[in-house]
């Protein structure tokens, strides 16, 4: 136990302030959206992931969203088990003709108003996947998509702005 | 040719005729008449080899019928035994009386393929669902990959359980956490597991059949996203079969740079994932402090190979960029200032008796099953088994810098996470002993195509353990098949047999020490 109280103190707070140069890149779809969603989250949010045949690159980022460096729940950004309680779905991919089903489930389990944000480059336009049998490409061509975040995968730093960009202004 | 090679094939050869294959390289290959396929997965089997995969290919483009491979490994030694089979007699004998890996490769032909493997005892599909329409086989040359795919109906018949009791618990596709999807189906008895079956297939991207569709630049893009947490052992794997196949050396220090990329792909997830079992305990302390140490090393990764998890490092020939200067002076301050850290965690999980009675004697996989079904990686290491690509058959710069393999045998949750943390101490090490050593010279090889019909095998141990790929070059000058086998495809077999004996709420637990790809595995 001394060992790790010892720790906790040498370690100290290693969260991070966001630095300004690093620029989100993010195209935001749904019209009034930032202004809409302010209104209703109240900077509040809960998030239902879903992995829609992504490499698990995309994911690694997102996991370390989680971690002390990074910290989402600072700002009230949660991740839900279920889809019941969620305002955000947060897809990756492409989305593999083998979850188009489980992805629509996902989204029709949420309650309205429902947000969306594709996270990758994948998730954006298929990426190196491309469409093909197995493959039906971005996640806009199966739920309505609300915001794109860029990248192979988007640093930890991107996909929170991207996310808080996408709620808050 | 080794003894042990020869007394096989002289074995084999007692049936009749085998010949050499000299379109393959990388590993000694023969061809064997069709029916000689069982007979030489028989003789294999006694004499101790291992079926590494199991693959088919449509030979139409050379105005051939289909083939069937099969791979084996005895001490560090691959041998590839392929068999040519006729377009109108789509089926061959199955290998799966000998070997159980073959179970999964099997299906996964007859879904992919269309070749019935005579003698399967179970033919349900594999990557495939059930709602495929029944003839679409992607990876024939007649199919058309570009096209969407249509939906049939038909139900996937699971496997049951029955008496008084006895209940199931399914589990997936779409996970409570960030993690990949999949389907796990338990049936069990009040918290006790009776069965596991696992169902996969949801992250099929048409991977094999997309490496057809593009030109061997864009490949290595593709070959690094197979599995993203495995980047550089993928696209150096899939880099060094095309090399083969052509006859080129990469570049000597280009050699040196993706050993030191691998050994830091391994680190970053190690790290993780010995913080994510301490985690699923609840030991959630652990988990943040080792989550920690990732981030560090990914960061350093960012400086000096300008990438977080090194994607479209490695190229054709060599490595895309070089190793800046500061960039070493970066990288041996971060190996001392993590060592010190994680060397202090490490007390903390040895000390810690709740870690101990989670982790010790849970999700028991014996070193009996992991030599049955072939596992690999740290999977095996942590079951008895001493195996590591890097030593068994090791490529540049391997051969000259040797790790220290660690193995243990109780193959318990701990054992996977007390392999990980001997091998981040051996990967700093080697790191440290490879940086020292770098070669100077060029980066990159000339990099010219194979010759039609030519193919290569090669073999890579990333941190789950050994990549296979194996890449063949068709009559027009691109690639005519790609096939991957990353180490989960068998490694996932093991998970269902170490489950047995253990509560339901273990199973995170225990799948996250084992923690195994699912795109990697789907493709």
């Amino acid at each position: 136990m001394l060992r790790i109280l010892h720790q906790i103190f040498r370690t100290g707070i290693v969260t991070e302030p966001f630095k300004p140069e690093v620029e989100a890149r993010v195209t935001l779809v749904g019209e009034g959206l930032e202004k809409e969603v302010a209104e209703r989250f109240k900077r509040s949010l809960t998030i239902r992931f879903v992995d829609a045949g992504s490499c698990n690159g995309c994911e690694l980022e997102l996991v370390a969203v989680n971690n002390p460096v990074y910290d989402s729940e600072r700002f009230g950004i949660h991740f839900a088990a279920s889809p019941r309680y969620a305002d955000m779905l947060l897809v990756t991919g492409p989305v593999s003709r083998n979850m188009e089903i489980a992805l629509k489930r996902t989204y029709d389990a949420m309650p309205a108003p429902k947000l969306v944000v594709a996270l990758g480059d994948c998730a954006f336009n298929g990426g190196v996947f491309g469409e093909s049998y197995a493959s039906l490409g971005s996640v806009g061509n199966v739920v309505p998509v609300d915001a794109y975040i860029h990248g192979c995968p988007p640093s930890p730093e991107e996909i929170l702005k991207g996310i808080m960009k996408a709620v808050t202004r | 040719m080794s003894e042990r090679s020869e007394s096989v094939l002289k074995a084999i050869a007692a049936k009749g005729v085998v010949e050499v294959d000299g379109t393959v390289k990388g590993a000694s290959a023969y061809r064997a008449g069709k029916e000689m396929f069982a007979h030489a997965a028989r003789v294999m089997k006694d004499a101790g080899w291992r079926l590494v995969a199991e693959w088919a290919i449509d030979e139409s483009a050379f105005n051939r019928g289909f083939c069937v491979f099969a791979a084996y490994c005895l001490g560090g030694e691959y041998l590839v035994i392929r068999t040519e089979i006729p377009r109108d007699e789509a089926h061959f004998q199955s290998l799966t009386r000998y070997f159980p890996a073959a179970f999964r490769f099997e299906r996964q032909i007859r879904s992919l393929m269309g070749l019935i493997p005579t003698g399967h005892p179970d033919l349900r599909p594999w990557i495939a669902h059930e709602d495929w329409p029944e003839d679409a086989y992607p990876l024939r040359k007649d199919f058309d990959g570009t096209k969407p795919m249509g939906r049939a109906s038909g139900e996937y018949q699971w496997i049951k359980a029955e008496g008084e009791g006895v209940f199931e618990v399914a589990v997936g596709p779409v996970h409570a956490g960030i993690i990949e999807p999949g389907h796990f189906r338990f049936q069990s008895v009040g918290e006790n597991i009776l069965n596991l079956e696992t169902r996969f297939g949801y992250v099929h991207k048409g991977i094999e059949k997309r490496f057809e569709a593009l030109g061997w630049i864009e490949a290595v893009k593709l070959s690094g996203r197979v599995s993203g947490d495995t980047t550089v052992a993928h696209s150096s794997a899939f880099c060094m079969a095309a090399e083969t196949a052509s006859g080129i050396k990469p570049a000597e220090r280009a050699s040196f740079i993706r050993a030191i990329m691998m050994e830091r792909e391994r680190i970053a997830n190690h790290l993780g994932d010995i913080g994510a079992i301490c985690n699923d305990t609840a030991f959630a302390f652990l988990h943040y402090q080792f989550s920690i140490l990732r981030e560090k090393v990914l960061r350093t990764n960012k400086e000096v190979f300008g990438h977080r998890l090194m994607m479209d490092s490695v190229c054709l020939g060599g490595v895309v960029r070089d190793i800046p200067v500061k960039g070493v002076d970066l990288m041996l301050e971060e190996a001392r200032a993590i060592m010190e850290e994680f060397e202090r965690l490490v007390r903390i999980y040895e000390d810690n008796p709740s870690l101990e009675d989670r982790l010790y004697s849970t999700g028991v996989l014996s070193p009996e099953t992991a030599k049955a079904i072939g596992a690999v990686g740290f999977v095996a290491r942590s079951s008895g088994q001493h195996i590591d690509v890097r030593k068994d058959s090791p490529f540049s710069p391997y051969d000259s810098h040797a790790p220290v393999v660690p193995v243990l045998s109780s193959g318990d949750v701990h054992a996977r996470a007390w392999v990980r943390v001997e091998e981040v101490r051996e990967s700093f090490r080697l790191m440290r002993e490879l940086i020292a050593a770098l070669p100077a010279g060029p980066l990159t090889a000339q990099w010219n195509p194979p010759s039609p019909g030519a193919s290569g095998f090669s073999v890579v141990e990333g941190w789950r353990g050994e990549v296979v790929y194996w890449v063949e070059c068709g009559p027009n000058g691109f690639i005519n098949r790609c096939m991957i086998r990353d180490a989960s495809s068998v490694n996932w077999l093991a998970i269902e047999q170490a489950i047995h004996g253990n509560i339901v709420p273990d199973f995170p637990l225990c799948n996250k020490s084992f923690n195994q790809s699912y795109s990697g595995h789907d493709l």
